[in-house]
């Protein structure tokens, strides 16, 4: 028999407000344990919750880009019960009337579009941490840090459309990199800024119900989601030939291992007693309010990749990296607005630059060669001034000390000589005293023409004009 | 005259003209409260350090020409407002040892204005109780009569002020909590529209009925609290922004032309003679004062006790989750492991009345139960509520009793949950509709203990059901008696 996978996945965004979403504490990761807490996210008695704005922004924004609907009136909803990261022994979500419904997101696999159904995007707070054993600093227990309390999470819930781990993948690499993009989101999935759940089910090819699904949980990187992914469903596939049944149950991928174990069956899962929340009020949101967000939604990735191959003449690969993240694409525009050939830009960028980011851990907002001495630096190869070579030199130069790049040029002497007497001159004192290696060459050895060139440049420090010594001593040697 | 007699007003002219200093009268009060505590048992905690303090700031202010009519005046709250520093319990043993880091914010308008704290108020455990008897700190006892309980929630409030323990009190109402004690006991009780009155730092019982209110000697005193406690806090997103009329000015006593509704399923046969007889001679005078009855009906009325114990409970068994023992209150010792420990924890701190309804909440909101139980209250609700909105088309105020008897003895309901449930059939429809009501005296049993009117306003007319209580009060002098304890 052969089975289909079927996925559904449950993405928790962190939000990168400033403030909490039902309080003023501040939302910065790293701090000393229960050092941004007040009465409202300490869940204490009496304190009551007062919603963050700017969370209905990101909300409504992460929304329009994933082509949802806005809800005009939507709920808040306490989902109950007790743990010791929950404060109030319930969490603050919504469940009826989410904020956002019926988006979807196109993604590509194999050269393939595919569209997938986004059924709800929905507010919630986020729980604190448990610290366990030798890391809270106490002998034996656990210890509460509530920091994370009450932090605003959006809850992406997609249709079960996706068919592979491919798929999987595909998808959350989108969302991850709308939400980024959108400056909603850090992204940071070591921090535990994007987490996923994954629903995996299995049913025979060509069967019209859906087989049980069993739910992976807090899977923290594309590559263990793609490896939980597919563990799981042939898990369920080699169980179902075995002559079992798949248990709805919620299950924890083991990264060490590569596979995932129950946590919780359907016998003891929660009965959650969502409710209205009493202490908050319904959140009205009028057309004015989602037209003035859209307008406020900067172009989307998709979007841009797409600009960027039709005006720019780049091709997708090209485009789809300088599309990475709003930053990198900001950078190439502010750049081809200087010097407007966007083939070369796109090479530094991915070259030079990429090379120099990573070496010294800098993202690109940070980068100290700006758009503009980047572009002034492609004008001078563009003129001639310096070699393709001799600029990698100057760009290095332009990391460090942050110098016009003409500046560079002129203080170190590197501009490029074009003059083809200067070079013949050269090209004749080699010849001179290379007369073996010249004899060599003329009999067939053309292998030889590199290293007179590599003669020409180390005479000339670099800085003669490769054409030019390219088409000298091509003549010069034929004799 | 005894300081501890005097009301707000006529406290205020005595130190605003410095016959008397907030000194003499807290250590007044103090005295009283030393004195009669024992056989009243209004409050749980006394803070006369606090309250000493609390006097000679307020001295000063007085001294200095910044006063206001709240500046000096000792006042005593129920134990459900947080109040910093100052051991807060919620009448629970679950609290025992809590000392909240905040205030209210009801309370820190009032403390900003210059009042004196004597201390927190004896309740029903988590507001949940109409006798001041589940209170984990001991009963109360009706000034009136000791042997009689002074009606709950808020039975601390209601007997302070009838004691003259402290001139006035703040307590809460979900569904009856402050007018029917104020009724039992004989003083003014007034619960303001839902929103009305900041709920930050006042414990949950049921969020969408609680509302904070004063117990008072007079109905001046009333509308003097209130217009002190009114008005928008941030902090509480249900409350409203709307403008603070200015209460005081509203009463004029005159009544003529007022039209009062009667509805017809509060008159019920079978009401206590001596409520009956406080009623008719009501009515009788808020006549000769050229007031208009009218007949309506408020036909929903028999569902509001079922609806109530179904919403408010649903809301408690919510609310009350944070009280596990992880990080405040009580927690149990030698537990082994988590579930032990909350179990433990909230089995030794919680009384069994709140045991009872929170059992009775989560069930109305589990799968399987949540729309027959939950979902179809609400919808009952907004049919309670609509019968308030047409009555008052044609009425200014409806006028009915507070409670169905007198104050009944101490122990005399304790083992009967729904007849105690049932002796809030007046008040509870008003929570549920989230408009305004206050109790005011209108006589006393043949046995001498009093009985209250309640008179119910448009949402947000707290206006004119103060007018109406007031000219009524002008007219009759039952406030002026006293408990002679």
């Amino acid at each position: 028999m052969r089975f289909q996978p079927v996925i559904g996945l449950e993405v928790h965004v962190q939000l990168k407000t400033n403030s909490k979403i039902f309080c003023g504490c501040s939302t910065a990761f790293g701090s000393e344990p229960n050092s941004q807490t007040c009465p409202v996210c300490l869940g204490l008695p009496g304190a009551l919750p007062v919603l963050n704005k700017k969370v209905v922004e990101f909300a409504i924004k992460a929304g329009l880009a994933t082509n949802c609907s806005i809800t005009t009136r939507s709920i808040f909803a306490r989902k109950n019960y007790f743990y010791p990261d929950l404060p109030k022994g319930y969490q603050i979500s919504q469940f009826e009337d989410p904020i956002c419904q019926h988006g979807w997101l196109d993604i590509d696999v194999n050269g393939e579009t595919k569209r997938i159904g986004i059924t709800r995007i929905h507010m919630e707070e986020d729980a604190g941490k448990l610290v366990h054993g030798d890391a809270s600093g106490l002998e034996d227990g656990s210890g509460v840090d509530l920091n994370r309390a009450c932090t605003p999470l959006l809850e992406v819930v997609s249709e079960p459309d996706l068919r592979s781990s491919d798929e999987a993948v595909a998808y959350l690499k989108q969302l991850h990199q709308i939400v980024t993009w959108l400056g909603i989101c850090d992204g940071n999935m070591e921090e535990g800024s994007f987490r996923c759940d994954a629903n995996v089910s299995v049913m025979p090819v060509g069967a019209d119900t859906l087989g049980t699904r069993a739910e992976v949980k807090n899977v923290n990187s594309f590559k263990f989601v793609k490896q939980a992914i597919e563990y799981e469903i042939q898990r369920q596939i080699d169980l179902i030939e075995d002559g079992g049944t798949v248990v709805q149950e919620t299950r924890l991928f083991d990264p060490n291992s590569g596979t995932t174990r129950s946590m919780r069956s359907k016998e003891e899962a929660h009965d959650y007693r969502y409710f209205p929340d009493p202490d908050l009020v319904p959140l009205v949101i009028d057309d004015a309010w989602v037209q003035r967000t859209r307008t406020e939604l900067p172009e989307l990735p998709e979007q841009s990749k797409l600009r960027f191959m039709t005006e720019w003449a780049l091709s997708p690969y090209d485009a789809e990296m300088l599309t990475a993240s709003r930053s990198l694409a900001e950078y190439f525009e502010s750049c081809v607005a200087l010097h407007a050939n966007a083939k070369l830009v796109s090479n530094w960028m991915m070259g030079e630059i990429t090379r120099a980011l990573n070496d010294s851990g800098t993202s690109i907002d940070c980068c100290p060669v700006t758009p503009r001495l980047l572009a002034e630096l492609l004008k001078l190869i563009e003129g001639g001034i310096i070699s393709g070579k001799i600029a990698k030199t100057v760009f290095d130069e332009m990391w460090k000390s942050g110098k016009d790049p003409a500046v560079i040029v002129q203080e170190q002497g590197l501009v490029q000589v074009s003059d083809s007497g200067a070079i013949e001159a050269i090209i004749d004192e080699i010849l001179t005293r290379e007369v073996g290696q010249v004899e060599e060459y003329r009999s067939g050895k053309d292998k030889l023409f590199g290293f007179f060139v590599g003669q020409v440049m180390k005479a000339s420090k670099g800085k003669a004009n490769p054409a030019v010594v390219n088409e000298l001593l091509l003549s010069k040697l034929k004799g | 005259m005894d300081i501890c007699d005097l009301t707000i007003h006529e406290l205020h002219s005595s130190l605003k003209s410095k016959q008397v200093s907030s000194l003499e009268a807290t250590e007044a009060m103090l005295a009283r409260i030393e004195a009669v505590e024992p056989r009243i048992g209004s409050f749980i905690t006394v803070t006369p350090e606090k309250a000493l303090a609390d006097a000679v700031a307020a001295d000063q202010r007085i001294a200095s020409g910044t006063m206001d009519v709240l500046t000096g005046i000792p006042l005593a709250l129920k134990d459900i407002f947080l109040t910093e520093g100052i051991r807060t319990t919620c009448g629970s043993r679950i609290l025992h040892n809590f000392v909240p880091p905040y205030s209210a914010t009801s309370y820190e308008k009032l403390r900003e204005r210059g009042v004196v704290l004597l201390g927190k108020l004896n309740q029903d455990e988590f507001a949940m109780g109409s006798s001041n008897e589940s209170s984990a700190y001991g009963n109360t006892r009706n000034p009136w009569d000791t042997t009689r309980i002074p009606g709950g929630s808020s039975g601390g409030s209601a007997a302070a002020v009838a004691a003259r323990q402290a001139t006035a009190t703040l307590g809460t109402d979900t569904g009856g909590s402050i007018r029917q004690p104020a009724s039992h006991c004989g003083c003014v009780g007034l619960k303001p529209t839902y929103g009305r009155v900041s709920r930050y730092g006042v414990i949950a019982y049921a969020s969408s009925l609680d509302q904070v209110g004063p117990l008072t000697r007079d109905v001046t005193d009333s509308a003097i609290m209130l217009a002190a406690l009114a008005g928008h806090d941030p902090k509480d997103s249900t409350s409203v922004d709307i403008p603070v009329p200015d209460y005081c000015a509203a009463l004029t006593g005159d009544v003529k032309g007022l039209r009062i509704g009667l509805p017809e399923e509060y008159f019920i046969a079978g009401l206590d003679p001596d409520v009956q007889t406080a009623m008719d001679r009501a009515i009788a005078t808020y006549r000769s004062l050229g007031a208009e009855f009218i007949d309506i009906s408020l036909p929903h009325t028999d569902y509001a006790v079922a609806t109530y114990y179904l919403i408010a409970t649903a809301e408690a068994s919510s609310n009350l989750a944070r009280y596990d023992g992880v990080r405040f209150g009580h927690r149990a010792e030698d537990a082994a492991g988590l579930l032990d420990m909350y179990t433990k924890s909230r089995s030794q701190g919680f009384g069994t009345e709140v045991k009872r309804r929170i059992m009775l909440g989560t069930y109305a909101l589990s799968s399987g139960y949540y729309d027959a139980y939950y979902v179809k209250a609400q919808k009952v609700r907004t049919l309670i509520m609509q019968d308030f909105m047409r009555a008052f088309a044609d009425v200014d105020v409806i006028l009915t009793p507070v409670a169905p008897t007198p104050a009944f003895k101490i122990g005399e309901k304790v083992n009967d949950p729904l007849q105690m449930y049932l002796s809030d059939i007046f008040t509870i429809p008003v929570n549920l509709a989230g408009t305004c009501a206050l109790s005011v005296p209108a006589g006393f049993s043949a046995d001498g203990l009093p009985i209250g009117l309640q008179l119910i306003g448009k949402p947000f007319g707290e206006e004119t059901i103060l007018r109406a209580a007031h000219a009524f009060e002008q007219a009759s002098e039952w406030h002026t008696r006293k408990a002679v304890i």
